[in-house]
């Protein structure tokens, strides 16, 4: 957290009096792969079939729409700011795509059309949130609606489904000799171009300074305005990627498609140690994230336990990651003893 | 005569304004949408219940909060309310009022518990209750659903009938806006829920019981969603395991449109009330003047953004003239 936390400055100290070791191990995107081992060793172990290489893929499969959207939301979420219209995007996406290769264009330019309508809706969601100085919170909750009432209002309830079956194959077609689907060769090109983007570049370290002071980031020349821009129009191009993908896989152009997919994305971008406060986050923890709660569902199905069930956890697990962080906080600071008073309550922010 | 100037300057006014002028245009083009007895009745009762939600919504977000988990609580005590009439026969109708009120609390104490206990933003703790409170929803209603059969004919009269031409739910929720209105406008406690949305840190410095306001502002809004869910089942007669989904989302579209500030500190319930009624007059209106319904989300946006666009133009305005005073 990097609110007004007096244990901050102690932290920092803590951590680099110890070696690397130490550093990497106990950290929350470390709790997160451990437990994401945990859970699949539990998994394997006790549910039938899950070991299963069928299992792996279908499960594949699932996340892949929310492991593409993850990349860019993580980002986003590490400036300080959200975007919540990334599930419209992938409707009117799947929208642009069915009515487009319905009336006759190939899926290649098609698919071009529809990413590019996802540019353009990341652009929007950009002008307002850099150029009018708009909160992203309620940018974004209009142009859920806007993008969603767009994708709905051009197909209505119909849906379209006759694509050829070369390419609907090929969303769901593994890489030969394995398990893995072969979308997920496009997954690790994406994440390791993200990955580098956000940890070994100067625009990604722009991007953490943002989320830890926007002022102090633009003291310091980081085009503040320009970078949020940018990951606007990644999130809604990468959005719309997904949404080719989604609407491929299951051979199915609808203006509904992926309706909430949002929160299932910010719940995962959150649980992989992203910090809502922004300035907070790495890619390895999200993509963790992510597959903790594919693996989690994924499992629980195999065992006869419903979805609904699966949501309670997904809910519970959020909650207990983010509280755990201020809990031990607390801890800290009570072990830290009376040197440190205690400041200000932080901010309730959104 | 500064009254009326301010009246007129005030947000609310403007989007009164927008909401007679779909009424009027919907109305000329099809005069049965005000002047028949289900269309009046329609005007004023389908937004009565997401109305209920909105004030809830709008005195959290004033705050600087905001609970997603809404919708999931409008489900599931509108399911607790057809559950309490199967399990307990012959209770009386208004006791349910009672339970769905303090049930909602409940569910909002926890949601505010969370937030104001552990300092996280409330976006992702109730983005969790959201998830927790569903799935249970779903867990305990199955497959099952609540039939108009289940619940007692006074009760579901309640929801359709009404009092000299005003539907009862609208004065249920009428009443609930009064008195949420008057609260915040003329109470010390309500006064304070404003200070501590434009500035957590100083309320709290200045001596606010910043926590104690913050976790009634979240029983307060689970509350309302828990009354909204008894209405639910009153006014639809049944109720399955997705009832009032997606709501939170309208709910804070509401508030937005009504001119309630996102990042807290400004607003009134009046806004996000009216806001809820444009919201969903809108949705009504569309087929009647010759647009497919399935485009109403996309006028929703449409508004939405507008309502935060002249919000800021406004601010921007407002500061500008405070700056020249100033230098003057």
């Amino acid at each position: 957290m990097t609110t007004t936390d007096a244990s901050a400055p102690a932290r920092v100290y803590r951590d680099y009096a110890h070696p690397l070791w130490r550093r990497l191990l106990f950290t929350r995107e470390a709790a997160i792969v451990v437990l994401l081992v945990l859970v699949y060793a539990v998994a394997a172990a006790s549910v039938r079939n899950f070991a299963a290489p069928i299992t792996i893929t279908y499960l594949l499969l699932d996340v892949a729409a929310i492991l593409f959207i993850a990349l860019p939301m993580t980002l986003v979420i590490i400036t300080g700011e959200i975007d919540l219209s990334v599930a419209s995007i992938v409707g009117l996406s799947s929208v642009t795509l069915g009515t487009l290769h319905q009336a006759g264009l190939p899926i290649e330019a098609a698919g071009t059309v529809a990413i590019l309508v996802g540019v353009v809706a990341g652009a929007i969601n950009g002008f307002f949130i850099t150029v009018v100085g708009l909160p992203s919170l309620a940018v974004t909750i209009g142009t859920l609606a806007l993008f969603r009432g767009l994708a709905v209002g051009l197909l209505g309830t119909t849906a379209v489904t006759d694509f050829t079956e070369f390419w609907t194959d090929l969303a769901k077609s593994k890489i030969p000799g394995t398990p893995i689907p072969s979308v997920m060769i496009v997954f690790v090109v994406l994440a390791i171009a993200f990955a580098v983007l956000l940890h070994f570049t100067p625009f990604g370290r722009g991007i953490f300074a943002i989320g830890l002071s926007s002022e102090a980031a633009r003291f310091s020349g980081v085009k503040v305005e320009q970078t949020k821009f940018i990951l606007f129009v990644l999130s809604g191009a990468v959005s719309a990627l997904a949404g080719i993908y989604y609407t491929l896989r299951f051979g199915s152009a609808r203006g509904d498609n992926a309706t909430g997919l949002e929160l299932s994305v910010i719940a995962a971008v959150l649980l992989g140690g992203v910090s809502i406060f922004g300035g907070r986050g790495n890619i390895l923890g999200v993509i963790a994230g992510v597959l903790l709660i594919g693996i989690l569902g994924s499992a629980l199905r195999l065992a006869n336990v419903t979805s609904d069930v699966i949501n309670i956890i997904t809910g519970a697990l959020l909650v207990a990651s983010v509280v755990s962080t201020s809990v031990l906080a607390w801890v800290h600071r009570k072990r830290i003893g009376a040197g440190i008073k205690k400041g200000p309550p932080a901010p309730a922010q959104d | 005569m500064s009254r009326l100037a301010h009246l007129l300057k005030a947000r609310e006014t403007g989007i009164a304004l927008a909401l007679v002028l779909v009424v009027v245009a919907t109305t000329v083009k099809n005069p049965a949408f005000l002047f028949s007895s289900d269309g009046w009745r329609d005007l004023l009762l389908t937004p009565s219940i997401l109305m209920l939600v909105a004030v809830g919504q709008a005195i959290v977000i004033i705050t600087r909060n905001v609970d997603l988990s809404v919708g999931s609580v409008v489900g599931l005590s509108a399911y607790l309310t057809g559950r309490v009439f199967i399990d307990l026969p012959g209770i009386p109708w208004p006791l349910v009022f009672v339970i769905g009120l303090v049930f909602g609390g409940l569910l909002g104490l926890v949601n505010g518990a969370l937030v104001a206990f552990a300092k996280v933003p409330a976006l992702v703790i109730t983005l969790g209750t959201l998830y927790v409170y569903r799935g249970i929803n779903v867990m305990w209603t199955g497959s099952d659903r609540i039939n108009s059969s289940d619940m007692p004919r006074e009760f579901l009269a309640l929801g359709t009938s009404s009092f000299l031409f005003v539907p009862w739910l609208t004065i249920i929720a009428l009443i609930v806006l009064v008195a949420a209105g008057w609260f915040l406008r003329t109470q010390r406690a309500g006064r304070e829920l404003y200070a501590i949305g434009s500035d957590p840190a100083a309320a709290h410095l200045y001596g606010l019981r910043v926590t104690q306001r913050v976790l009634a502002a979240f029983v307060v809004c689970g509350a309302l969603a828990g009354l909204a869910g008894v209405l639910y089942a009153a006014r639809y007669g049944t109720v399955n395991s997705q009832a009032g989904s997606g709501w939170e989302l309208d709910a804070v579209g509401a508030a937005v449109i009504g001119g309630v500030a996102i990042f807290g500190g400004s607003g009134t319930v009046w806004g996000a009330a009216i806001g809820a009624y444009l919201l969903l007059t809108i949705n009504r209106a569309l087929p009647v003047i010759g647009v497919q319904d399935f485009w109403q989300r996309a006028v929703v946006g449409v508004l939405i953004l507008g309502a935060i666009v002249l919000d800021r133009v406004l601010a921007v305005r407002q500061s500008r003239r405070l700056t020249e005073a100033r230098n003057r």
